[in-house]
């Protein structure tokens, strides 16, 4: 892996975020509806000396191009803007909510892939057995059934008809004095549920794909060698077969970072996280355009690093890649 | 025993330990779950429940009301209004202190009701108002170029906060000031943090100027977005209070719980109306004998007692029912189909017209649920709707603020005083372009104007209830606007709570004799 791939991989990170940050600020323009309108709305309503004020402060008035113009600028600047909604830093709202998203999103990658891949492993020893079966039902189901939908059927049976696992965000308020250790078990306590509906559709996908990867696997020449050199069964599927089998998933856990992050705007919202996706969805009712601009801006850094990681970790799965720029 | 059992039991216990609520300390905590997300917590510049609730709490204000619309002392221990009406006084209390020690003198007050009326939307709350003098640090001398009878009322704590001058005199525009989201004021809590759409969390002022008060040592607003996860924090006792629950599958639901208790309580001067707005510009709505065929067509009871299973109220005028200024004798337009029909006839449409509906989207049940019956009711008159969906609420409000409907449902509050709510609908001086919630009908009556315009300055009470019966009784038969129903608001709070904010404010009301009974 040498230096000028890293360089060449930021580079174009830099410039697709560039792309991105142009697009999201021409798309989200184009839709219908005024700020200035959503926030006289919530302040009860306004004059319209009032609405033209908002308009002014904001500088909503001027022509689009000299608004993307001045974006850009600040953003090149650091300065992400100030939310229309509430007043304050967009990247201070971010920086509130950013941990939450992290924690959740890493969270569920972890889950998922570690689950995913177990059962994955397992059902290929088999191909035909029970456990084959399940992962391939468990994925189509996994797959199929939509997000929001686990989170409100989680809900139901785990918060509502057996209130073991809490609803409202991510800590207790009554815990707010506790000590370190109480926080985070009720930290841990609140990201069972999120965790765990975010999780679901991806470690049905990596159950899936580890298990067609490993059969793959399995029927090689390598495989059949250690096995004739009586190596143990352990040690064939997971040293041998695994770390194979484990470059299709690593491009897909890359892939998919993107669509946990999106997948999190949903959960965060059923379970009243406190990450960044509630923010945009909020944002985007109110037409906060900074408050959206910075989320997605975020984000698309998330995805960016998470490609250039994976693409950093794929070498260091697969050697004959390393020589390649 | 295996590490993997180990550590489910590990987990078992404290997932236990953490499912079980806390117990409460001393004065102990209150959650209040909301839905609703404030922009800030100064209700000097913005109004609104979800700002009013913080706000009321962080700041006091001159004057405070008890359940029968009677004011009570507050910062002002006592006021008095000359005969004339045009100058009001009030004597300060001398023992009260802002969160960070300052006094609070006469010029915090005069800067504070100037401020409020170049920034706060209502502009009729303190419009009258010419000065404020303020002849010692205790007193501060309102002088108004018309008696304005409202003005005690807009004292109040959810329209009138007490600003520090120290502080908010910087400068700064008032509206997106730093210290809105910050605030120090000198109501019962103080600000200890604010997460935006996430939490506020109040703490008990030591130094209240009440003594005694507050019972509480904390009050936490966590807001709660998504209504199921909301319902069953309620339910768990994760959260000891919901007030401004409008939904009634979440009142029925909240019923069957025991620990809590749900009251219809507090909300008299919210005065919340769910009505259908007529464009009366349009060419097919001008004919106030097409308002009344609708009028009649429509059936009140249907909507509150099936679409709202009995939890609403019908509304039959501009004036909340539980107002002093409500006039029972209006007509209520009873379900009379042939009537209807009629007048449709004599309008010229007696073979019908088509009609576009808008809603604001987000309350189904007081907005969609209705625009979606009127749409099957209206047909039996030979009316055909189309109901047009807006995504959000800024679309709607684009469509019905820039006055691009035709029948539109909306939600708008009498905020106490016909004054500061009832006036902004139907003044013709407040028809205005892009602007919501002003005279959006077009509707425009002499009459009414000089009706609202004498009620407004008239300081004998009974004449100017018999001015608001006149106007009632006026616009209820122009009707630019049919009332439906009162919102119906109700708190849900837990059975164990005591002195639970129930006067005309609500829980936009300093909660500084809310305790727990053990």
């Amino acid at each position: 892996m040498t230096f000028s791939f890293l360089l060449r991989r930021i580079g174009y990170g830099l410039l697709l975020m560039l792309g991105v940050v142009i697009l999201n600020f021409l798309l989200i323009r184009l839709a219908p509806g005024d700020p200035a309108i959503v926030i006289a709305g919530e302040m009860g309503g306004a004059t319209e000396e009032m609405l033209a004020q908002i308009r002014e402060d904001y500088g909503l008035n001027q022509p689009l191009l000299t608004q993307l113009w001045i974006y850009v600028s600040s953003i090149a600047q650091g300065d992400l803007g100030e939310s229309f909604f509430f007043n304050q830093p967009v990247a201070k709202l971010i920086s509130m909510r950013i941990g939450p998203t992290i924690l959740l999103v890493i969270s569920a990658q972890a889950l998922s892939i570690l689950i995913g891949v177990c059962l994955g492993v397992l059902a290929a020893r088999k191909p035909n057995g029970i456990m084959s079966g399940f992962v391939s039902v468990f994925a189509t189901i996994g797959y199929a059934v939509p997000v929001f939908w686990t989170g409100i059927m989680l809900i139901i049976v785990f918060a509502s008809a057996l209130p073991i696992f809490p609803v409202e965000g991510m800590q207790s308020v009554r815990l707010r004095d506790a000590g370190p250790v109480v926080k985070t078990l009720d930290v841990l306590h609140h990201l069972v549920l999120p965790a765990f509906t975010l999780a679901i559709i991806y470690l049905a996908q990596y159950a899936r794909l580890s298990r067609a990867s490993m059969l793959d696997v399995l029927g090689s020449d390598y495989i059949r060698t250690a096995r004739a050199k009586g190596a143990s069964e352990r040690s064939v599927l997971f040293r041998h077969a695994l770390r194979n089998a484990a470059l299709p998933i690593l491009t897909v856990a890359g892939l998919q970072f993107g669509n946990l992050i999106s997948g999190a705007l949903l959960v965060e919202t059923v379970f009243n996280w406190p990450g960044m996706g509630r923010l945009a969805f909020d944002s985007i009712l109110r037409r906060d355009y900074p408050t959206i601009m910075g989320v997605l801006f975020f984000a698309s850094a998330m995805v960016v690093i998470a490609n250039i990681l994976t693409d950093i970790s794929y070498r260091w799965a697969d050697p004959r890649l390393r020589g390649r720029t | 025993m295996t590490v993997f059992a180990r550590l489910m039991g590990a987990a078992a216990i404290a997932v236990g330990t953490l499912a079980t609520p806390m117990a409460f300390a001393d004065g102990g905590t209150l959650v209040i779950a909301s839905s609703q997300v404030p922009r800030h917590l100064n209700g000097a510049v913005q109004s609104g429940i979800a700002t009013a609730v913080p706000s009321t709490q962080i700041f006091a204000s001159p004057l405070r009301y008890d359940e029968n619309w009677e004011p009570q002392p507050y910062l002002a221990k006592s006021w008095e209004t000359s005969a004339d009406g045009k100058t009001v006084t009030l004597h300060l209390v001398d023992n009260a202190t802002f969160h960070d020690g300052a006094p609070v003198t006469s010029e915090d007050v005069a800067f504070s009701i100037m401020t409020t009326k170049e920034n706060h939307p209502f502009k009729s709350m303190f419009a009258p108002i010419e000065a404020i003098e303020t002849p010692d640090a205790h007193t501060a001398i309102i002088k108004l170029s018309q008696p304005h009878p409202a003005l005690l009322l807009a004292l109040s704590p959810a329209l009138a906060p007490v600003m520090p001058k120290h502080i908010f005199g910087d400068g700064q525009d008032a509206k997106s000031h730093p210290a809105n989201s910050a605030p120090i004021g000198s109501g019962p809590f103080m600000l200890e943090e604010f997460t935006p759409g996430e939490a506020i969390v109040l703490k008990k002022n030591p130094n209240f100027f009440i003594e005694g008060r507050p019972k509480l040592d904390e009050i936490i607003v966590r807001i709660i977005k998504d209504p199921s996860a909301l319902l069953i924090a309620m339910e768990n006792g994760e959260a000891d209070m919901y007030p401004f629950m409008a939904g009634s599958q979440e009142i029925k639901r909240l019923e069957k719980v025991d620990a809590l208790t749900i009251t219809a309580d507090g909300y008299a001067a919210v005065g919340p109306i769910n009505w259908l707005a007529f464009n009366t510009a349009s060419p097919k709505l001008s004919d106030v004998r097409v308002r009344q065929a609708i009028a009649y067509a429509v059936d009140r009871n249907f909507i509150t007692k099936a679409l709202h299973r009995g939890v609403s109220a019908p509304q039959r005028g501009p004036i909340i029912e539980g107002s002093p200024y409500f006039d029972a004798s209006i007509p209520a337009y009873d379900v009379d189909l042939e009537k209807a029909q009629a007048l449709m006839a004599d309008a010229g449409f007696a073979d019908g017209m088509e009609l576009t509906i808008d809603y604001i989207p987000g309350p189904k049940e007081q907005q969609q649920s209705i625009a979606e019956y009127m749409k099957s009711q209206l047909k039996k008159i030979g009316i055909d709707i189309t109901v047009r969906a807006a995504p959000d609420f800024p679309t709607w409000a684009g469509r019905v603020g820039g006055h691009d409907f035709e029948l539109s449902m909306d939600i708008v509050f009498n905020w106490g005083d016909p004054v500061i709510g009832v006036h902004r609908t139907y003044l013709s001086d407040n028809i205005k372009q892009g602007v919501i919630w002003s005279n959006t009908q077009q509707y425009s009556n002499a009459k009414v104007d000089a009706l609202l315009n004498s009620a407004a300055v008239e300081q004998d009470d009974t004449k100017r209830k018999a001015l608001y019966a006149e106007f009632q009784q006026i616009v209820a038969t122009d009707l630019p606007v049919y009332w439906i129903n009162a919102l119906p608001y109700h708190t849900a709070y837990n059975a164990k709570l005591k002195n639970v904010p129930t006067g005309i404010w609500g829980s936009m009301h300093p909660m500084d004799m809310v305790e727990w009974s053990d």
